[in-house]
Formats: C-alpha cells, sequence, structure tokens
C-alpha cells in the first residue's frame, strides 16, 4: 500500500472513528487501555455473545495513530469468535513486530504495516489489542 | 554565553524543552570527567590525598550552593537525587512528626505530582487534609485567594515557585511573611523557578526549597533541599546507613552525626554535587537577573506571534516563567509533537505531570514549550512557521 493511501485512511479513521460512544446498555465488558510512554488513555467496551463478539465500542482521548487503530480493530473485529479474534490481533502484531504475517488476513490493519519504523508509535497502533486481549483472555479462562 | 560550549547545541535540534530538562554546557562535562579520571574516590575518607580531594570538592560544590541562593548556614544545604526526593524528604521526615489528624496543607491543583502526592499520602498515613487555594482567571495564586482558605488549623503552605505548566510565579515573601505570623511553614518547589532567576531564601523567608540540578545545566540524579538549620535539625532522617551515624551498638543506641551528613545517608553522588556546583557557577557568569529578562523577552517575541494563528489556543497568555502551553484546534496535542519532531523541534505534549491541573483549565493534555537562555528569536521562528499552516500539520503528523 503507497504512502498516500494509508495516511488517508489513518485520516479518515481518525477524523471519523467507528462507534466512538459509551454503549447504552450494561452488557459490556470494559477495560481501560493506556500507553505508559504517552498520554493516550481509552476506553474499550466489548459485547460477547455465545463465544462471538457482537459489538465493541470505546471512548477515551488518544493519538491519530491510536485512535485511527482503534477504529480499525473494531472494524475488523466485529462478528468474529473469540478465536478468530485471537488469531487475527496475533497475526496483526507480529506485522507490529516485524515477524512473517498474513496481510490479506488484515484488511485495513496494514495501513501500519511501516509504522515499526517509528519505535515510539508502534505503541500507539497496539494501544487498543493490548486492550481487547485482556478480555478476550478472560473469556478464554471460563 | 556562545552556543559552542554546548555540545548538544551542536546537534541539527531545536531543543524547547527545558521545563523537563536542560543541555549541559562543556565545562560541566569536563568537571565530571575530572573527578572519574583524576580522583575518583569517595567522600568522607579523607585519608589520602585524592579522597581529601574529593571531600574539598564536594563541599566546595555546597558552598557555591548555599551562596547560589543566599542561606545563612551551610549545613541548610543538602544533597539529593532532586526536587521530587527533596519534597518528599519534606513531607516525610519533617512533617509526618508534626502534623496531627485534621491539620491542613495548602497546595493548588496547578502543582506538579511532586508536590501533591507526599502530601496525599501524609493525608492517608496521619489524617491530614490536603486543601486548594483557588486559582484565579489567569490561574495565579492570590493574597486574597490564599487568605480565604487559611484556618486555623492550617499547618503547611507547599508552592511551586513556578508552576510547570502555566508558569505563573507565585508571589512568595507575601505569601511567607503572612504564613509565619499566622504559625504556618512554607515549602517551596523551585524546580521550575530556581535555575531561571535569583532565589534569596533569606529574603523570601522560607522555610524549605526543592530544586534540580539538571534542570540549571548540571548532571541528572542531584538536587538540593534546603531548610533554615533549626527545622533541618528536627528533621527525621528517611536513610540511615553509612556516613550519617555517630556509633551505633544496638537498636536503643544510634547516634547520628550532624547537619548536614545526617540527612545524606549512603555514599553521595558527588560526582553529580561537582557538576552541579560547576553548573552553577556557570549561570552565575551569565547572571541570573538576565537569565529571567531574556526569557521574559523570548516568551513575549513567542506570544505575540502565537496569539497571531487563529488554530493556536493558548492556555496561559499571562505567565512570568519562560513556558507556553497550548493547543492547536482540533489536533491531539501529541500529534502536534510528532509532527515537529520531523523538523527536529522538540516540545512536551501531555499533562506534564499535572493530572489535577485538567479541572482548572479544562484540558487534559497540551503542548508545552520552555525556554532556556540558549534558545534564540529563531528557534521561535522556526516553530511558529511550522504551527501557522494547520493543512500542513495534518497531512504529516503522522
Amino acid at each position: 500500500m503507497n504512502e498516500e493511501l494509508r495516511r488517508e485512511i489513518i485520516m479518515e479513521h481518525y477524523m471519523q472513528p467507528k462507534n466512538r460512544h459509551r454503549p447504552n446498555e450494561d452488557t459490556y465488558q470494559m477495560v481501560n487501555t493506556n500507553n505508559a510512554s504517552c498520554i493516550d488513555n481509552l476506553d474499550i467496551y466489548v459485547k460477547i455473545e455465545d463465544q462471538k463478539i457482537k459489538d465493541i465500542c470505546f471512548e477515551g482521548e488518544a493519538c491519530a495513530i491510536s485512535t485511527s487503530s482503534t477504529s480499525i480493530m473494531i472494524q475488523n473485529l466485529i462478528g468474529k469468535t473469540i478465536e478468530e479474534a485471537k488469531e487475527y490481533i496475533k497475526n496483526f502484531e507480529n506485522m507490529l513486530n516485524e515477524q512473517p504475517y498474513d496481510s490479506k488476513q488484515l484488511k485495513e490493519g496494514i495501513v501500519y504495516e511501516e509504522i515499526y519504523k517509528q519505535g515510539n508509535r508502534k505503541h500507539c497502533a497496539d494501544l487498543p489489542y493490548e486492550g481487547i486481549k485482556k478480555i478476550l483472555d478472560s473469556y478464554s479462562q471460563k | 554565553m556562545k552556543i559552542e560550549e554546548f555540545p548538544m547545541l551542536q546537534e541539527d535540534l531545536i531543543y524547547l524543552d527545558n521545563g523537563a530538562t536542560t543541555f549541559k554546557p562543556k565545562c560541566v562535562i569536563e568537571k565530571m570527567n575530572e573527578y572519574y579520571e583524576t580522583y575518583s574516590a569517595n567522600a568522607h575518607r579523607g585519608d589520602y590525598d585524592i579522597s581529601f580531594k574529593v571531600d574539598k570538592e564536594y563541599e566546595d560544590a555546597r558552598e557555591t550552593v548555599r551562596k547560589f541562593i543566599n542561606a545563612k548556614d551551610k549545613e541548610s544545604i543538602i544533597f539529593t537525587s532532586g526536587t521530587t526526593e527533596s519534597l518528599n524528604m519534606i513531607a516525610t521526615g519533617f512533617f509526618r512528626k508534626f502534623l496531627e489528624p485534621n491539620d491542613e496543607i495548602l497546595i493548588t491543583k496547578s502543582e506538579h505530582a511532586s508536590n501533591v502526592l507526599p502530601w496525599f499520602r501524609l493525608q492517608n498515613d496521619c489524617g491530614a487534609i490536603v486543601k486548594y487555594i483557588p486559582l484565579d482567571q489567569s490561574h495565579y495564586v492570590t493574597m486574597e485567594n490564599l487568605k480565604k482558605v487559611v484556618t486555623p488549623n492550617t499547618k503547611v503552605i507547599a508552592l511551586a515557585g513556578i508552576t510547570n505548566v502555566i508558569g505563573d510565579e507565585r508571589p512568595m515573601k507575601e505569601i511567607t511573611k503572612f504564613a509565619h505570623e499566622h504559625n504556618i511553614f512554607v515549602v517551596m518547589d523551585g524546580a521550575q523557578s530556581v535555575p531561571h532567576r535569583k532565589t534569596d531564601v533569606q529574603d523570601l523567608d522560607i522555610d524549605f526549597l526543592a530544586f534540580s540540578g539538571h534542570k540549571m545545566c548540571g548532571p541528572t540524579g542531584i538536587g538540593v533541599l534546603y531548610g533554615k538549620k533549626e527545622l533541618l535539625e528536627e528533621m527525621e532522617p528517611v536513610n540511615l546507613g553509612g556516613g550519617m551515624n555517630e556509633s551505633f551498638d544496638s537498636p536503643e543506641e544510634m547516634y547520628y552525626k550532624e547537619l548536614p551528613t545526617r540527612l545524606e545517608a549512603g555514599t553521595p553522588n558527588i560526582v553529580g554535587a561537582i557538576g552541579l556546583g560547576e553548573a552553577i557557577r556557570f549561570l552565575e557568569k551569565i547572571g541570573m537577573d538576565n537569565i529571567e529578562a531574556y526569557e521574559r523577552h523570548l516568551r513575549k517575541y513567542a506570544l505575540d506571534k502565537l496569539v497571531q494563528i487563529p488554530h493556536v489556543d493558548l492556555l496561559n497568555i499571562e505567565a512570568d516563567g519562560g513556558i507556553l502551553a497550548f493547543n492547536v484546534d482540533g489536533i491531539f496535542s501529541q500529534d502536534v509533537a510528532y509532527y515537529l519532531n520531523k523538523y527536529k523541534i522538540c516540545v512536551r505534549a501531555g499533562n506534564h505531570c499535572a493530572k489535577i491541573l485538567k479541572s482548572e483549565v479544562g484540558v487534559t493534555n497540551s503542548l508545552r514549550v520552555s525556554f532556556y537562555f540558549y534558545n534564540t528569536e529563531n528557534d521561535i521562528d522556526a516553530l511558529v512557521e511550522l504551527l501557522e499552516n494547520k493543512e500542513k500539520i495534518l497531512k504529516e503528523m503522522l
């Protein structure tokens, strides 16, 4: 993907992120995720039914990378089973960590394929995933 | 002052984060290297030549600090690791002993975490109560507002001389005078003021002062706790150990040394103290009044330009320190900082360790530009030029 297109997608998700609101029912689980090295601070809400992610929304303050990454994550994880979601996250994090990964599966997630070059922003892209993993892991252990 | 005196200023950088830390002149680096290369021994030994030299240099540094802040007694100067440790020693070593339940500690919402959390802990530990002096519209402390919240239970007023986000200067002399008339102790967090203007602890009549070496051209890991001698005599050492004890046999029989050694347990940061002494001599050559005047000029120069930019929202139009806090409308502060970094301009984004300030200014995060005497109008011009074009920021911030 060329740089201009990557930029466009990131800016679109930053300016109009998907599902940026708090849930209006209490069937969601919440996790706060923040970055020790910067100031991003997000609350992520997940609704899981029958081992499937029904809905995700978020609220908080974060930079363009964290916000867009959260939006793209939401777009890609809704509808997946917990195991499928974990597989997606593993793939995404492999990309961030310069390990082999399946770019097709990541869809728009690949806009961060070169973020590893900016050491401090890699964490911004990973921030929502670090948060949601905690919720998914708690489900797997049940 | 010549640019050549600072190795870091030879780098291709515009450094505008001096509130966080400052660059070191060659003389400080060389003075510290000299210790490592020619008399690298421990302090308080004196049994051989190089160790004798260590004591002399270390105590000379103390004397340099004493003169710099015009303290009456050399014993009033305690070397610590920095402002944070100094403030913790004041709260834990001194006030924990004296404060009783319902005694009141006055701070403000614009204090740095280091001048908030040690007092919060005292509240949790001994039932003293932390209260806030309300700030005026420009986020200043006024005598009028202070007098409103002082009660017969007020025992301590702990304030930054200059705050680290707003950059307002507090009327410490007036505060101290009023406080002492009401038997209240005054603690001054000097982290953002001591490096930038003349500080005279006798004139201010301050009870305790804390500051850091690295924010004034000195090394990291060294700072100062100043206290009136009679108060430091009452201070409980937080750390016990080597160097500070006179003799000991059993828990019932521990005897401590006199000040200042009593409060400096363990091998001190010898090279840090020596480096700080040299940094102070460097600053004094320039002159603290000159530094203050020049930074006021730089701030005004920057302010006049930044207020012209419609999408720049300033948090502190009025301020005394060389600090400007602002946001670019609609863009997260950190994204702007990343953008400026692409042009090798170093600024800080975030809450600047003043996490309770948000309820005062209504803004959680901001960009902070903070000057020192080696910054120039050219630095500001470069910053302003990059901020003027919002489209460019949006285009290049990723």
